[in-house]
C-alpha cells in the first residue's frame, strides 16, 4: 500500500499536469484543419449531391404524378370521345334504317302501281285483240257461209244463182232470220 | 492480504496504472515544435477526417433516385440532421441555409468521439479541447451571425433587454441574459462534450487497467473474481460510449440549431 502511494506520488512529480481546459496551439490548429475540411467538404461536395438526388427523386415523383393525371385525363377523353362516336354511329343507323324502310315502302307502292298499270293494259290489249280476231271471225264467216248457202241453193234449185247482188241480199237476210231467231230463243 | 498484495506487485512486475489527466497530452511523434506538432491524438482526428470524407465522398459519387444499401444509410444519416435537427427546428428554408454547418458539426463530432471506444484508437479525438472549443466558436458566431442578419439592430437589443419587462427589473435581467446567452453557451457546448469524452475515455482506463492489474498482477482466485467483474463493466461502458458518443454528437448539433432558431425568432 505504501509502496502505491509513493509509485503515484512520483508519477506526479515527474509529470507537471496540465490544465486540460487550456489548449495547445497544435490542438487549435488541428481542430479548426478538421473543421475546415469537413465543412468545406459537405458545404461544396455532400449537400449539394444530396440535394441533387432529393430533387431529381421528388420530381420524379412529382412527375410521375402528374403523368399519371395526364393518362387519366386522356383516357376520361377518349372514353367520351368513343362514347360520342358511338351514339353518333347509333343515331346514324337509326337514321339508315328509317330511310330504308321508307324507301322500301316507296318502291313496293311503285312496283304495286306498276304491276297494276301492266295488268290493266294487258288485259286492255287481249280484249282488244280478242275483239279484232271475233270480228274478222264473223267476217269471214259470213262471206264463206253466204257462198256455202248459195253454192247448196243452186245445187237445190238446180239453177246458177246468177245475180250476186240479189243473193247477197238473199243471204243477208237470211242471217238476219237466223240471228233474230237466235236472240228470240 | 495487503503485504500479498504488494509482493505481487513487485514480484511479477504489474504495477496498477492509474489514468491521469496526461493521457490526453501523448507525447509529440510529428512536427515537433511548431504550431503543426502532432501526437497520437491528432493523427487520430486526421486519419477520421480522411475516413469521412472517403466514405462520403464514395458514397455520395453516384447517387441513384432509388438508393442501394450504401446510399440509404448514408442518406439516414444527412436526413437526421436535416429532416429531424435542421428542419425540425428551423424550418425548410432556414434549415436549408444553415445546414452545412450542422451537418459538419455533427459528423465531425459523430467520427472524434467514437474513436474512444475503436480498438487500435482507443481515446476520442474530441477529448482534448480543441476540437469542443473550435466547434463552440463556430456555432456561437453562426447563430450571432444569423440573428444580426436577420434583425439587425434588433438582434442584441432583444437578446439583452427583452421586450415586455419592466424597465427596472433590467438591472437584474440584462446581466443574466448577457451571461447566459453570451458566455454560458459556447462554454456549455465546449464543456458538455469534453468532460464526456474525457470521464469516458479515464472511465475505460480505469476499468481495463484494473482487469488488467488483477488478472496478471493479482492473479489467485479474487484476483480473477474481481477482474472479471471490472472487465464486464469495461465492456458495458464500451457500448455505452457508443452511445454517448451518438447522443453527444446529437445534442450539440440540436443545441446548436435551437441557438440558431431563437436568434432567427420573430421578436417576441
Amino acid at each position: 500500500m505504501q509502496h502505491v502511494l509513493v509509485w503515484a506520488s512520483a508519477v506526479a512529480e515527474t509529470e507537471p499536469v496540465k490544465n486540460p481546459l487550456l489548449p495547445e496551439i497544435y490542438d487549435i490548429v488541428w481542430s479548426i484543419v478538421p473543421f475546415s475540411i469537413v465543412l468545406f467538404f459537405f458545404w461544396k461536395v455532400i449537400l449539394p449531391r444530396m440535394q441533387e438526388t432529393l430533387d431529381a427523386r421528388a420530381e420524379k415523383i412529382e412527375g410521375g404524378i402528374a403523368q399519371a393525371e395526364s393518362a387519366q385525363k386522356e383516357a376520361a377523353e377518349a372514353l367520351e370521345k368513343y362514347n360520342q362516336l358511338l351514339a353518333e354511329a347509333r343515331a346514324e343507323a337509326s337514321d339508315i334504317k328509317e330511310k330504308a324502310r321508307a324507301e322500301g315502302a316507296i318502291i313496293l307502292a311503285e312496283l304495286k302501281d306498276q304491276a297494276s298499270t301492266d295488268a290493266a293494259a294487258i288485259t286492255a290489249k287481249a280484249h282488244q285483240t280478242i275483239e279484232a280476231e271475233r270480228l274478222a271471225a264473223i267476217q269471214s264467216l259470213r262471206s264463206e257461209v253466204g257462198q256455202l248457202a248459195l253454192d247448196l241453193a243452186g245445187r237445190v234449185i238446180g239453177d246458177q244463182v246468177k245475180d250476186s247482188k240479189s243473193s247477197a241480199a238473199i243471204v243477208d237476210r237470211f242471217l238476219s232470220d237466223i240471228e233474230k231467231n237466235e236472240k228470240s230463243k | 492480504m495487503l503485504n500479498g498484495l504488494t509482493s505481487l506487485v513487485l514480484s511479477s512486475g504489474v504495477e496498477f496504472h492509474a489514468p491521469s489527466i496526461s493521457e490526453f497530452f501523448p507525447d509529440i511523434v510529428l512536427f515537433e515544435g511548431t504550431p503543426f506538432a502532432m501526437n497520437r491524438i491528432m493523427i487520430i482526428r486526421m486519419i477520421m477526417v480522411t475516413l469521412l470524407v472517403v466514405i462520403f465522398w464514395l458514397g455520395t459519387r453516384n447517387m441513384k433516385i432509388v438508393p442501394g444499401r450504401f446510399q440509404a444509410l448514408l442518406e439516414m444519416g444527412l436526413d437526421l440532421v436535416r429532416v429531424n435537427i435542421a428542419e425540425d427546428l428551423l424550418g425548410k428554408k432556414d434549415g436549408r441555409r444553415f445546414l452545412p454547418i450542422l451537418t459538419t458539426i455533427f459528423f465531425l463530432v459523430l467520427f472524434l468521439n467514437i474513436t474512444g471506444i475503436v480498438p487500435g484508437f482507443n481515446i476520442a479525438g474530441s477529448s482534448v479541447i480543441g476540437i469542443p472549443l473550435v466547434l463552440a466558436v463556430a456555432s456561437y458566431v453562426t447563430f450571432i451571425y444569423a440573428g444580426l442578419k436577420k434583425h439587425p439592430g434588433a438582434f442584441l437589443r432583444n437578446a439583452l433587454f427583452p421586450p415586455g419587462v419592466p424597465k427596472a427589473f433590467y438591472i437584474v435581467v440584462t446581466p443574466i441574459e448577457l451571461l447566459s446567452t453570451f458566455v454560458l453557451r459556447p462554454v456549455t457546448l465546449t464543456l458538455r462534450l469534453l468532460m464526456n469524452m474525457i470521464v469516458g475515455h479515464l472511465l475505460l482506463v480505469l476499468l481495463f487497467s484494473a482487469t488488467h492489474f488483477f488478472f496478471l498482477g493479482f492473479g489467485e482466485w479474487f484476483g480473477y473474481v474481481f477482474g472479471t467483474g471490472t472487465l464486464a463493466f469495461g465492456i458495458a461502458f464500451s457500448l455505452f460510449e457508443i452511445l454517448v458518443a451518438v447522443l453527444q454528437a446529437y445534442v450539440f448539433t440540436l443545441l446548436t440549431a435551437v441557438y440558431l432558431q431563437l436568434a432567427l425568432a420573430e421578436e417576441h
